[in-house]
Parts: structure tokens; C-alpha cells; sequence
């Protein structure tokens, strides 16, 4: 199937689909959720019914309710930190590759640096320091994820430096943001929007965790992440509530990424399998 | 050669001493005082004054952090905020806990990802190697929470093979240790296998399009033989390479299934301490986690130096 000009594969179609259904549930919350997310309507843990498809929380709410809400938390938490860390990473990436040079040798040091931590435990150092909110998250993330866009760009952007319209560009005098802006994005754009999905998938599954640790998103807000940790308790009595967040965190990661494969079998550039 | 490890060793210090620096910084001299934060809404300027002088917080930060990473070198690493038991008697066990789950993980994971990941490069484009790359696409988009809870539901509430809870116990056997914590560690097999198979199959691969496999095709070498006999050591590097990120991994991103299974190990008590703001545990676990991953990812580095035959054998 062609749409757009591009070759659009069966699982790029479910992907795109899975993605379409998850953010336009998460807008339209206010309108289609059944009931008030936040309102007890019976009796603790009430099971999967046609009245409350997904079931009843640990205080009596609807968790099919709950999930929608909680879906805009989540996906806009793991946006907004994706586009930080592209904001800066590609910035500061473009710019080591364009300059070179002392500036590059730092910049690459200080990534060294950061990334020879694992992620998880830098963020949780973090919160400890300043406590946990929405801004703290958005920054922690995309900072953080910042570092390892810098050097996707990088690498991405010393190929296209080396071009002659770069150099003929730079040679007329262009400034740096110009070149960056005009002559290097427009080339460097299909891996970074492949790596882009990667991120907000990984992005997405981190505010997961963090919530589902207790140190994301904080009562009486709740994401996917946190709802799995608060309805954890069904567990033992045999009833599966936790799973219904839980799969909707892995459903939107999985159509993230078959969108992702897609976009780098577009252009079949060799990339790294980890991220 | 030896120069070249000598490097890498002198590298790892180095990044170990700037990651310290970092984890110091980070926890103390970020805003949000940390006097201020021990006293939360009970703060007056003279409380603050008190604490900051018991903590030692109103000397410069540089005497601060070269004391701390001095005695942290000696095996002190402060006293917990919470309940002012030395860290290193809370860490010890957590660590030791930690650990076994780990290994047990890994003896299981690395043995049987390695051999599915050649599989996989033999039997390429078949039914076989197509399971394995869904697999791996459902394994990297899954959170561990869903794994575990999965699980739990299933085989410990439904079939009651497994406990849902995995403490261990002195008391306990080692054998009794390996079943209570075998659905923490099947959780972590899962999460880690897909990614260390996936790349065993494509080094495995890209040393198979090379010319000196196509001789061997040519000479009429049987597959499983070309395989095992010249592709695999050649592969080996980048495949030593993932198994010492994913140990890495099990040890230290194992936070999120010690939390489902309320299992008793380091990354659940760094957690903890990170809700209750005790920062001498946090510096600590930050510590030991940063010396962990950045020492496995340096026995990487110099594993792969040395089976590489090229450079084995410098010029």
C-alpha cells in the first residue's frame, strides 16, 4: 500500500493504527470516558463488567475511566521529555560535529561521563536531590536523554559535515544555527525521526517505571505507571486490575516501535540494535 | 597489548572518580537543602543552623567530598539519615541478596541466548529466527512490571507453584533460596534473553557475509561446522560485549522487579531511601551501582581485546 509515496507494510499500518487509537483516546478523555475518573462507584476490586469494562480500583473507581485519563499523564510526560532531549541533544550534537575540535572533545567527554551510569539509577539520584513533579521529570528525562541524542546527531551530522554543499554553505559565510537549520536538519532528518520513536518509547516506559516505583507522578494524579502500582494489591486475590495498565504501557511501546522499524527500513541505514 | 589495557584500566578509574564527583554534586549541592529537606515543614533558621553543623554541611564542598570519598575508599560510607545504623551493615546484605539474583539469572540467560542467537543466524529468514525477532520486539516494548505480574497472577495465585513473595531467608537452604526466587528470575530471563540472543544472531551474521566464510562455503564446509568453527570467534567480541551490558543490567535494573516481588535486594532499598530523601544510602547505592556497571563494562573492554586475534597479535 502506498500512501504519501511511502511503502506502508502491514505492520507499520497496525503500529500507526495502535498509536492513533492511544493518543486520540488520551485527548478525547474528557468526552468518551464512561465516568468520572476520580468518583467511587462501588465496592473495592468489582470485577470486569459491560458497565466498567476494565472493572473497579482499590477505592471503588473505574479503571477503564482512570486509564484514559491516566494516558494523557503518561504520553504527554514522555513527549515533552522526548522533544527536550531532541531540543538539546540534536543542538548540541550538530554543533560538536560542525565545530569540532575542543567543543566536541568535551561535549563527547561529558557524555562519557553521564552515560557510564546507568540511567535509571541517575535519574532516582536526581529526585532524591529535589523531589518529584512534573517539571522534575520532564527535565530529569530529557536531559538525560539529551546525552544519548547528542550522540546520535553526532554521528548522524559528521557524515553530512563532510559534504561539499556543507562546506560551500560555511564558505559563503552562513552562521552556525543557519547551517544547522537549513543545510544539515533537512538530510539528518529520517534517522532522527526512526530515533525520535525510539526515544519517546523509552521515555515513555521510563515515566512508566518511575511512577510505578512511587517516585513519578504523585496522588492524586495517576499514569499508567502509578495505577499499576496502586492496584498491585488485586494481585494476590487473583484478580488481574494491574495488568490492565500494564498492557496498555506495553501496547503503545510496541506500536511505537513497529512505526519505528518501519521508518528505518525506509531508509535502510545501518543502526545500532541497542539504544 | 598491554598498553592498551593499561589504558582502559586507568579510563575506568577516571570515569569512576568523575561519576563519584557527580553522585556528590548531584545529592548535595543541588537545591532543596538537604537540612531543610530532613526537617520538611519543622524548619526554623535555628533547626537548619543545627543540622547543617551536625552534618558537617556548612564546610566548603570540596572538603566535604574528598572526606567522603576517602572513607568511602576505607569502607565507611556514613550513617543512614533514617535510622543511623552504619550504611555499609544496610547495604551488605541488600547486596548479597542482589547478587544471587543476578548470578542465578545470568548462569540460565547468557548459556541459552547465545545458543538460540546462533540458532537464529543459522536458520536464518526461517519460521524459527522470525519467532525470535517478534520475541525480541515484544520483550524490549514490555515493562518488567507486566512480565511479573503476568507471571505472579499466573503461577503463583492461579497454579500456587511459586511464592508471589520472594524473601530469603538465612535460615533457608540454598536450594530453598533458588525456588522462592525463581519468578523473579524468570521475569528477569525474559526481559534480558531477546536482546542478548538478537545480538548474537547479528554478529554471528555480519561475520558470516564476510569473504573468508564465503571460501569456507565454497570449499564445501558443512554450515553448522562454518558456524561454529570460523564465525563464532570472530564474533565474539561484540557478543561478550552484550552479555556484560545485560549483567550489567541484571544488576543493576533489576529496581522495578525487586519491586514487584518485594524482594529484599540493593535497588529496592536505594528506592526506598530515595522516598525518604536519606541521602548517605543514596550516595552509597549510587556508588556501588556505578562501580558495578562501569567494572563489568571495562571486563568487557578487556575480554574483547583479548579474543580478538587481531589484536592479540599487534603489528
Amino acid at each position: 500500500m502506498n500512501v504519501l509515496g511511502y511503502r506502508l507494510t502491514l505492520t507499520a499500518l497496525i503500529g500507526w493504527l495502535i498509536i492513533l487509537v492511544c493518543v486520540g483516546s488520551a485527548v478525547l478523555a474528557p468526552w468518551i470516558a464512561p465516568h468520572d475518573p476520580n468518583a467511587p462507584l462501588g465496592q473495592r476490586w468489582e470485577a470486569p463488567s459491560a458497565e466498567h469494562w476494565f472493572g473497579l480500583d482499590q477505592i471503588g473507581r473505574d479503571m477503564f475511566s482512570r486509564m484514559l485519563y491516566g494516558g494523557r499523564i503518561s504520553i504527554t510526560l514522555a513527549f515533552l521529555a522526548t522533544c527536550l532531549a531532541f531540543a538539546v541533544g540534536v543542538v548540541a550534537g550538530f554543533a560538536a560535529a560542525l565545530l569540532g575540535r575542543w567543543v566536541d572533545v568535551a561535549l563527547s567527554r561529558i557524555a562519557d561521563v553521564i552515560l557510564s551510569m546507568p540511567i535509571l539509577m541517575s535519574a532516582l539520584i536526581v529526585i532524591s536531590a529535589v523531589g518529584s513533579s512534573a517539571a522534575v521529570l520532564i527535565l530529569t528525562i530529557g536531559l538525560l536523554y539529551a546525552v544519548i541524542v547528542f550522540r546520535v546527531a553526532r554521528a548522524v551530522a559528521m557524515n553530512i559535515v563532510v559534504l561539499e554543499y556543507v562546506e560551500a554553505a560555511r564558505l559563503r559565510g552562513e552562521g552556525l544555527f543557519w547551517v544547522i537549520l537549513r543545510e544539515i536538519l533537512p538530510n539528518a532528518l529520517p534517522p532522527l525521526a526512526a530515533e525520535f520513536g525510539l526515544r519517546f518509547s523509552f521515555a515513555f516506559l521510563f515515566v512508566a517505571s518511575l511512577s510505578f516505583l512511587g517516585l513519578g507522578v504523585q496522588p492524586p494524579d495517576a499514569d499508567w505507571g502509578s495505577m499499576v502500582k496502586e492496584s498491585a494489591l488485586a494481585i494476590p486475590a487473583g484478580l488481574a486490575a494491574p495488568l490492565y495498565p500494564a498492557a496498555a504501557i506495553a501496547l503503545l511501546t510496541i506500536g511505537v516501535n513497529m512505526v519505528v522499524d518501519w521508518l528505518l527500513s525506509l531508509h535502510s541505514r545501518p543502526h545500532g540494535d541497542n539504544a | 597489548m598491554l598498553k592498551l589495557l593499561v589504558q582502559r584500566l586507568a579510563l575506568g578509574v577516571a570515569t569512576l572518580l568523575a561519576v563519584s564527583v557527580l553522585i556528590f554534586w548531584v545529592t548535595e549541592l543541588l537545591p532543596g537543602d538537604l537540612a531543610s529537606n530532613i526537617l520538611g515543614q519543622s524548619a526554623t533558621p535555628e533547626n537548619i543552623a543545627a543540622i547543617r553543623a551536625e552534618l558537617g554541611l556548612d564546610r566548603p564542598a570540596v572538603e566535604r567530598y574528598t572526606e567522603w570519598l576517602g572513607d568511602a575508599v576505607q569502607g565507611d560510607l556514613g550513617k543512614s539519615l533514617a535510622n543511623k545504623r552504619p550504611v555499609i551493615d544496610v547495604i551488605g546484605p541488600r547486596l548479597v541478596n542482589t547478587l544471587f539474583l543476578a548470578i542465578y539469572a545470568a548462569v540460565i540467560a547468557v548459556p541459552l541466548s547465545v545458543l538460540l542467537g546462533i540458532l537464529a543466524a543459522i536458520y536464518r529468514n526461517s519460521v524459527f529466527d522470525k519467532g525470535v525477532n517478534i520475541a525480541s520486539l515484544a520483550a524490549i516494548s514490555m515493562p518488567e512490571f507486566f512480565i511479573g505480574y503476568f507471571l505472579i497472577l499466573f503461577m503463583s495465585v492461579q497454579l500456587k507453584w511459586f511464592p508471589a513473595i520472594a524473601t530469603i531467608k538465612p535460615e533457608q537452604g540454598f536450594f530453598q533460596h533458588l525456588y522462592v526466587t525463581f519468578l523473579p528470575m524468570l521475569t528477569l530471563i525474559l526481559v534480558v534473553i531477546a536482546h542478548m540472543m538478537r545480538m548474537t544472531r547479528t554478529s554471528v551474521l555480519s561475520v558470516m557475509s564476510s569473504p573468508y566464510v564465503e571460501m569456507a562455503v565454497l570449499k564445501g564446509i558443512p554450515k553448522g561446522r562454518i558456524v561454529v568453527h570460523h564465525a563464532l570467534p570472530n564474533a565474539l567480541a561484540p557478543i561478550i560485549n552484550v552479555i556484560a551490558i545485560n549483567l550489567a543490567y541484571l544488576i543493576v535494573g533489576v529496581v522495578v522487579v525487586e519491586a514487584v516481588f518485594t524482594f529484599n535486594g540493593l535497588g529496592r532499598l536505594m528506592v526506598d531511601a530515595v522516598a525518604k530523601r536519606d541521602i548517605p544510602v543514596v550516595q552509597a547505592c549510587g556508588l556501588i551501582f556505578a562501580i558495578v556497571f562501569i567494572g563489568l563494562n571495562l571486563i568487557a573492554d578487556v575480554l574483547s581485546i583479548l579474543s580478538n586475534p587481531r589484536l592479540r597479535h599487534p603489528r
